[in-house]
């Protein structure tokens, strides 16, 4: 079942208020949230509450989604790329629980994705909202722990330090050796760290049509890319940035565009690849299903 | 084609879930644990799971407690994600430890102090010989202690006010103005005062005690003496706009510890002793001590001391205090993360393999 | 800050109502507010109810009751703060109102002939950009006044916008506003139950 409105194992859960937030916690975060997408890529600090799930397990997303859903919203949860991974399931079933709210599989389906590690292959629309949990929001905090000294360079945009960080990969192994969590340059303005999605994904940011919102709740920072925002991923002139890719297809619906996770099938080391998305992966074996069925039935 | 994706997530984590019942119950034989039980007879426990699920209520902190199978941090977890469901009403008035009901309070500077020495409920002076009489779970005799001939003085003056009336220690100054809410605001650097104590507060016990322990090890500040450690009940006051009067809300138990620090002095300042301070909800004095010596290292910079040391470094210690955020992204750890891997593997076989072409093409040249 | 409590005010037999349906009302307007700042120069229309107190326009009153409360400090205009919004403000969302313009993180204007320059609101602080005031520029309307074209995050390639009754200068301060990105004060126009969202990023030709 891709969809359900109503989980007779959940239900809505009276003693909380609608979205567990009480409405005061929910205006600061939308303040917060407006305010982060009139700067876009910045990490607008906001007052994170403890949540009934545990920091790092996605608790900025989920009281980003808290402040933004509503009876109307239809709510997809994924977690590399999937919506059966248990944390997905978990996320999923709280907001059953406390927001009483439709859910779906579906990309097309949702007003509201809330993802960890993943952007969907199916590409986003506009009014959609996509909110991605955060753990380390600070692109610099890598390079200097101290975020007095590393709001100072968001401050006056003195991202050389980044840039160097990245070159020494250069310099060691002839190419960039960052893999996840690639930071970008939004806006032409702000350095801002996607989340850990894979560098596949980065390029998925750039111009989307759909509203972008970062939560990381355990460092309390709120931030967003606007529709149509120019989100570049760092690179130089002489090594253009570059996506993972990979010689063969996935192993259940042949997708040869799409992020890939390795299976290791049996004892001896045998492997096999399939989608990370799940959505996709299962649209696309109905689909070669379906051409299938009408092959043999013409 | 044999391979089909694992699902069934959602039957698991319900399965897990009553897995963890059937284990916190234990032997349905043996009599389950009331919160009066667990309130009375844990009492330092529950102390301790409500400093640092920021939350005074003993029999809330049992429930926790008793809910957690006795793993405190993850009561405080349990506290923490209740407390801030709750509206905030106001802010108190400050408690004034100078009026507690003191039933232990002792002083490591002073052999005798006005009010006197009292030890009261402690574990300093007792041999830690496990007790077997205990596991008989029949009480021996009585446990009452003799009360003392004379009552205790009503106020006892703290004594680092006795000290402050030579001019031998700093002046405490008021804050004044609007009080920090840790709770509400995230953390600016550099943290004020309330921030820092508010901070500390809520800390980790054991990191603290850690923290604390290095500075006496040559990381940082110097030997610290305890001016004064006090436990008792004090009043927390309100005072509401439209009645322009205080009015007690509750009667509180919570520990304070003073410390007094060597400070040699700088161009402005003479040289005199300075002060640490630690405060907790109930009897925490292992917490409230670390408390007071954490937040004599952390004002540094604003004695105009070198900051070299870890417990002395504002930016390290207080954004890696609280064990709900620690413990959250540690074990975060073990969530799924084979989208990343599998861009750290493909990487690494790229790596791997221009390692080895670079060495075959420096062997044949 | 104090235990507060609504008692305090009088409740006069005027003071109109807040939100119908605090939490749910709160949720569309906000979703609304969302739009408009994620698509600025769209105007984006609140299907909700609200009897509003003059002389304020439904979806002005709305973002009040959604956005507002004792932590955001409120700036009103002369002619704002002249009837029943004071108190209404205090009641319903209980924020501090404040007299000089430049320490509001809100400001309420509903006579935009009256309208302080932008440079009187707060702008922010170069670490902290965020902390900057959101005017609520109430206006005659939003369909109707000189054509400007609108760039930047959010638009894809322009929007042309018909916001009517600034005042002449209007632009050149937002000019200027945008020179100072990321530091910068951020609008809604509002008008009947619509409103039109307009970030610091974008930058208008009039």
């Amino acid at each position: 079942m891709s969809t359900n409105s109503n989980n007779e194992q959940s239900g809505h859960n009276e003693g909380y208020n609608f979205a567990y937030l009480d409405e005061q916690t929910k205006r600061m975060i939308r303040r917060s949230l407006l305010k982060a997408l009139s700067i876009p890529g910045y990490q607008v600090p906001f007052g994170s509450r403890e949540m009934p799930l545990p920091y790092g397990w996605g608790t900025g997303g989920i009281q980003v989604t808290a402040s933004v859903i509503g009876p109307k919203d239809r709510l997809k949860v994924i977690d590399q790329g999937a919506d059966d991974t248990t944390n997905a399931v978990s996320i999923r079933r709280f907001f059953q629980m406390v927001a009483d709210v439709a859910t779906t599989e579906k990309v097309l389906e949702a007003s509201i994705i809330q993802t960890r590690h993943r952007i969907p292959e199916t590409p986003l629309n506009e009014g959609q909202i996509i909110v991605y949990q955060v753990p380390t929001p600070d692109p610099l905090s890598k390079i200097d722990p101290r975020e007095s000294e590393t709001r100072k360079m968001h401050a006056y945009a003195e991202y050389g330090v980044m840039q160097l960080t990245l070159y020494e990969d250069i310099a060691r192994f002839g190419h960039i050796a960052k893999t996840y969590d690639y930071p970008v340059l939004v806006n032409g303005r702000h350095l801002m760290s996607p989340s850990p999605i894979p560098k596949f994904d980065n390029p998925k940011m750039q111009d989307n049509p759909a509203i972008q919102l970062y939560g990381a709740g355990r460092e309390k920072r709120i931030y967003a890319i606007p529709p149509y925002t120019t989100v570049k991923s760092l690179d130089f002139d002489d090594h253009p940035f570059s996506m993972q890719s990979w010689s063969g297809c996935c192993s259940l619906c042949g997708s040869t565009t799409s992020y890939l996770d390795e299976v290791i099938t049996d004892d001896s080391g045998g492997r096999i690849f399939v989608c990370s998305d799940t959505d996709y992966c299962n649209d696309r074996q109905a689909q070669l299903l379906c051409d299938e069925h009408s092959e043999v039935q013409t | 084609m044999s391979y089909v994706a694992v699902k069934g997530g959602e039957r698991a984590i319900l399965n897990s879930q009553k897995l963890v019942a059937e284990n916190r119950r234990g032997n349905p034989k043996v009599s389950e644990l009331s919160l009066d039980q667990i309130s009375e007879q844990f009492g330092l426990a529950v102390d301790r799971v409500m400093v640092e699920g920021s939350i005074y209520d003993r029999l809330l902190g049992a429930l926790a407690l008793k809910q957690a199978q006795g793993d405190a941090l993850e009561a405080i977890f349990l506290l923490r994600a209740f407390r801030t469901t709750l509206p905030r009403f106001g802010v108190s008035a400050p408690i004034d430890t100078g009026a507690m009901r003191v039933r232990r309070r002792i002083s490591a500077t002073f052999k005798d102090i006005p009010g006197g020495q009292v030890l009261g409920p402690t574990y300093d002076y007792v041999h830690r010989l496990l007790d077997f009489s205990l596991a008989a779970e029949v009480s021996v005799g009585s446990a009452e202690a003799n009360a003392a001939e004379e009552a205790l003085d009503p106020t006892m003056p703290r004594v680092i006010d006795i000290l402050g009336q030579e001019g031998l220690i700093e002046e405490e100054r008021e804050g004044g103005g609007e009080v920090f809410d840790l709770t509400r605001e995230p953390m600016t650097f550099p943290a004020g005062r309330d921030q820092r104590l508010q901070n500390l507060a809520r800390a980790d016990e054991g990191f603290l005690l850690g923290l604390a322990y290095s500075t006496t090890r040559g990381y940082g500040g110097a030997h610290p003496f305890v001016g004064e450690i006090r436990l008792g009940e004090v009043l927390v006051e309100i005072e509401p706009e439209e009645l322009g009067f205080p009015i007690a809300i509750a009667e509180i138990t919570v520990t304070e510890c003073q410390t007094i620090n060597q400070f040699r002095g700088s161009a402005e300042k003479p040289p005199q002793f300075t002060r640490g301070y630690g405060l907790t909800f109930g009897h925490c004095e292992r917490k409230a001590i670390s408390m007071a010596l954490i937040d004599r290292a952390l004002r540094a910079p604003e004695l105009g001391e070198d900051v070299r040391h870890p417990a002395q470094n504002e930016q390290f210690v207080l954004p890696h205090t609280d064990n709900v955020e620690a413990n959250g992204l540690i074990s975060h750890f073990k969530l799924p993360h084979y989208v990343d891997f599998q861009a750290e593997l493909q990487l690494l076989r790229r790596l791997r393999e221009e390692h080895e072409a670079a060495k075959d093409a420096g062997a044949t040249q | 800050m104090s235990l507060r409590s609504s008692h305090q005010f009088s409740t006069s037999p005027t003071l109109k109502p807040g939100l119908a349906d605090p939490i749910f009302d709160a949720q569309s307007v906000f979703r609304a507010a969302l739009s408009a700042n994620a698509y600025p120069g769209r105007r984006v229309s609140i299907d909700r109810a609200l009897d509003a107190p003059q002389p304020l326009a439904t979806s002005t009153a709305m973002l009040c009751l959604s956005l507002m409360d004792l932590e955001t400090p409120v700036w009103l205009d002369r002619q704002t703060a002249a009837g029943d919004v004071p108190q209404w403000l205090r009641f319903h969302c209980g924020a501090p109102l404040v007299e000089r313009a430049v320490g509001a993180r809100f400001a309420i204007i509903t006579d935009t002939g009256a309208l302080p320059h932008l440079n009187e609101f707060y702008a922010g602080e170069i670490q902290y950009p965020d902390r900057s005031a959101t005017l609520i520029v109430q206006v005659p309307s939003l369909t109707e006044g000189p054509t400007s074209v609108w760039t930047g995050p959010g638009i894809r390639d322009s929007a042309s916008v018909r916001i009517s009754g600034l005042p002449s200068w209007f632009w050149s301060d937002w000019d200027v506003n945008a020179d100072h990105y990321p530091l910068g004060i951020d609008v809604f126009f509002t008008s009947g139950n619509a409103l039109v969202g307009l970030p610091r990023t974008i930058k208008v030709e009039a």
